[in-house]
This record gives structure tokens, C-alpha cells and sequence, in this order.
């Protein structure tokens, strides 16, 4: 009998302390019944990324409210990449303050969503979901 | 898929850490493939020393695991850590924090730090934990450490995994000696005294030494105190493990050990597969369902519907 959980990884890198939006983001996905795996504050790139491997999730969902995330994002992914982990393995998801004017690049760099301050936990539930679902169908 | 499985068992075995974490993802979903790699990998195992570490919730396991971890990095070993936290039964899902508490030991090459969700297992283990721990052991690293869910009951499972059980204990929590009683101590080949800075750690000490006098013929078993926080005693604790391991290493005790090892996994796969088998069977057709409702109206005894369901 095989038992697919979806695995998330949520992580916040750099330096700011203020982890009460990875923390409810991390509850809100368990409580939709995924496995999620949740890091700590202060977290480098490489840090992420290794966990990102050891621990073969599905997602990544980075929170960062410091401002620093065009100089700490693109560093995760190239991280990952390090690692074997490119765009098609994972969902990457980014929250926090995140101006609208970075969204473009960072949806290039291979975010697929941005979830900015008031964002419902349910919208990033259905974003999770909808994306393992047409994963699903792909892999069948 | 089986070739695929078969070159990711390949680069495995050639030490690639991302072939590791998909193969361990495969073994816990018990996904065909997890299967296939297993059979390749269990012949590569039973080098690694493998530790199990159990003890109640907020006895400070996951603490003592990083400073455990941290001592053995400095004598040179290597090491795979697995960190079981529990499965919500109301959701199904989980969280998974150890890894706050060993965030330094991410940066380390040598150190390979997976978590796991119970996924509905009630002895503190996750079901598919044995396999995870062969598979991480046929890696190659120095020793494996299963920390488990401090469920308190049930344990024996990790005993029947492990070559060296650690149950943690802490002062003042009344039930550490209860379940001494109720049988921990059996499973335990090294206790540990926790937050021993902090009062009535001595009056527990001399508890544990007293039952432990009073039960054990052979080798007694250690008594460790340790601050984990503090980072007091951990080489103490690193020292108990390697005699008990020098210990198990005896070719007399080892070979008991491996078989009794053995035993219990292969019985309980067969269980867990015979159950499977029938629930398959009859949950189709209806069988079990009227069965459950006959024993809950009383109409028939439990024993005489487990019969049925088995002879049917």
C-alpha cells in the first residue's frame, strides 16, 4: 500500500528573527495533512538547500521579511542546483514583504508564487495542493 | 522503474546523499521501488552502529541528539540521524522540527539529518523506520541514531531495531519510574539521567541504580547523567555506547542479538501483511463492516469475529 505525503519544507533564510508567519503558514499545512518540515530562523542558503536534500521534500516555501531576498533567494537556488535540485523537482514559494516590483524576477528565477502580508492560508493550501495534483497527473 | 530504482541503489551505495533521500522517500511511502531498493540495499547492512534513543516527550531528546551528535563529529565518526515526531490523527499530517535544534549540523558533510512523521504508528516508531535505518546503514556511516517519539509505552519496537537502546529520562516526572516498571527497563542498554543540573536528579539516579541492581543479571546496565543543554556528561554518554557496542561486538551475544533482531522484523511485516491481506479482502465485500457492527451490538464476542474474518 503506498502512502504519497506531500513533504514541505519551510525555511526562513537571513537574518531577521520574526518567524510568526512561517509558523502559522507551517500549521495551516499540516492541518491540510501534509508532512512539513520546519527549520528555525537564521537559516544560509546552503543550509536550506541541505535540508531541502536530506529530507526529499516536495515544496520549499521561503519566508523573509529583512528586504535581503534578491540577494539571499537567488543564492538558495543556486544552492539547490548544487545539488541536483533544479525547478521541476520542487514547488518553490516565497512569503513575507516582498515588493511587487521583484515578483517578475523572481518568478524567473523559478517561484512560482509570491504570498505577500494578508494572504489567506487557505490560498497557499489550494496552491500546494493544485500543484501536486497536476504532478500527480503528469507522473501516472 | 526497476532500472531506475537500480541505478539510484548504485549511486547510493557510491555515497551520492540526493540518490539517499529519494530512496529513503520511496521505503517510507513502502512504494514498489522502496521495496526493490531494500532488497538490494539489506545485504549491504549491518555495519553501521545503531543506536535507538527513547524517552518521554520534553525529556530532551532531540537536544541530546545534537549534543551527542557533536561529540561523535569530534572523535571522528560519522553519522545518519533519524528524528521521528508524531502524526496528527486529526489531520494526518505533520510537523517536523528536530532540525531546529540540530541546525549546526546541517553545514556538516558527514552528518545526514532526515525527519519523519509517524504516519499513524503507535510504538514511537514510524512503520517503515527499519527500513529507513537499513538503508542508511548500508550508506556507510559510522552509526545511525533513531530518535523516537516519546510515547512512553511500546518501545520494545526499538530495541528490536536497534544494536544500543538509550532511554532518556528526567528528574521530577513521576511517571519516569512508573514505566521503568512497566517494562523500559528491559529494552534499556544505557540509561540516561537528563537535565540532571536541575533537582532530585540524585534521588533519581539511586532509583534507577536500585532497580537496576535489583533486576539484571549479566551486565548491568549504565547510568548516565547528563545536561543536554549544557553540554555536560555527553562524553560520558559516548563512552557508554561505544562499551556497549564492544559489548554487543562478542560473536555469542551478537548472533543472538542479530537473530532476535531479525525475528521480530520478519514477524511483524508478516503481520502487518496478513492484516493488510485481510482487511483488503473483506473491506470489499462488506464482511468486516458487519462483522464490527455484530461485535459493537453485542451480538457477537470479538475473539469469534477475528476467527471468522481469518477463515473466510
Amino acid at each position: 500500500m503506498t502512502d504519497q505525503k506531500i513533504r514541505v519544507l519551510i525555511a526562513k533564510p537571513g537574518l531577521d528573527g520574526h518567524d510568526r508567519g512561517a509558523k502559522v503558514v507551517a500549521r495551516a499545512l499540516r492541518d491540510a495533512g501534509m508532512e512539513v518540515i520546519y527549520t528555525g530562523i537564521r537559516q544560509t542558503p546552503e543550509m536550506i538547500a541541505e535540508a531541502a536534500l536530506q529530507e526529499d521534500v516536495d515544496v520549499i516555501g521561503l519566508s523573509i521579511l529583512s528586504g535581503a531576498h534578491m540577494e539571499l533567494f537567488p543564492r538558495v537556488i543556486n544552492a539547490l542546483k548544487e545539488r541536483e535540485i533544479g525547478p521541476d523537482d520542487v514547488l518553490l514559494f516565497a512569503g513575507g514583504i516582498i515588493p511587487d516590483d521583484d515578483i517578475p524576477r523572481l518568478k524567473q528565477l523559478g517561484f512560482q508564487a509570491v504570498f505577500g502580508p494578508g494572504t489567506s492560508t487557505e490560498d497557499v493550501i489550494t496552491f500546494v495542493r493544485d500543484w501536486a495534483g497536476a504532478r500527480a497527473i503528469g507522473t501516472a | 522503474m526497476a532500472e531506475d530504482v537500480d541505478a539510484l541503489v548504485e549511486r547510493l551505495l557510491a555515497g551520492n546523499r540526493r540518490a539517499l533521500a529519494r530512496i529513503l522517500t520511496q521505503i517510507e511511502n513502502d512504494a514498489p521501488a522502496g521495496r526493490r531498493a531494500l532488497s538490494l540495499l539489506y545485504p549491504r547492512s549491518g555495519r553501521a552502529h545503531t543506536v535507538g534513543l527513547t524517552g518521554s516527550a520534553g525529556s530532551g531528546k532531540s537536544t541530546l541528539v545534537a549534543a551527542l551528535a557533536r561529540v561523535l563529529r569530534a572523535r571522528g565518526k560519522t553519522l545518519c540521524i533519524v528524528a521521528i515526531d508524531p502524526t496528527s490523527p486529526f489531520s494526518q499530517g505533520a510537523l517536523l522540527g528536530d532540525r531546529i535544534r540540530m541546525q549546526e549540523l546541517t553545514a556538516d558533510r558527514e552528518v545526514f539529518l532526515r525527519s519523519m512523521a509517524t504516519r499513524g504508528n503507535l510504538g514511537g516508531l514510524a512503520p517503515a523506520t527499519a527500513g529507513i535505518v537499513t538503508a542508511l546503514d548500508a550508506f556507510g556511516k559510522d552509526a545511525v541514531i533513531v530518535e523516537t517519539v516519546g510515547a512512553g509505552q511500546d518501545e520494545v519496537e526499538v530495541a528490536a531495531m536497534a544494536d544500543t537502546t538509550v532511554v532518556v529520562l528526567t528528574p521530577g516526572s513521576g511517571d519516569d519510574v512508573q514505566a521503568m516498571k512497566a517494562g523500559i527497563m528491559e529494552i534499556a542498554d544505557v540509561l540516561v539521567v537528563n537535565k540532571s543540573d536541575l533537582p532530585n536528579a540524585d534521588l533519581l539516579a539511586r532509583q534507577l541504580r536500585s532497580i537496576v541492581e535489583a533486576s539484571r543479571s549479566g551486565r548491568p546496565t549504565p547510568i548516565v547523567r547528563t545536561a543536554s543543554a549544557l553540554g555536560e556528561g555527553i562524553e560520558a554518554l559516548a563512552d557508554a555506547l561505544e562499551e556497549h557496542r564492544a559489548y554487543i561486538e562478542q560473536p555469542e551475544v551478537r548472533a543472538a542479538h542479530r537473530r532476535a533482531q531479525a525475528r521480530h522484523q520478519v514477524l511483524a511485516l508478516a503481520r502487518q501483511r496478513l492484516i493488510d491481506r485481510v482487511v483488503t479482502m473483506h473491506s470489499g465485500d462488506g464482511r468486516l463492516d458487519d462483522l464490527i457492527a455484530q461485535v459493537a451490538a453485542r451480538r457477537l464476542d470479538p475473539h469469534s469475529a477475528a476467527d471468522a474474518l481469518i477463515r473466510e
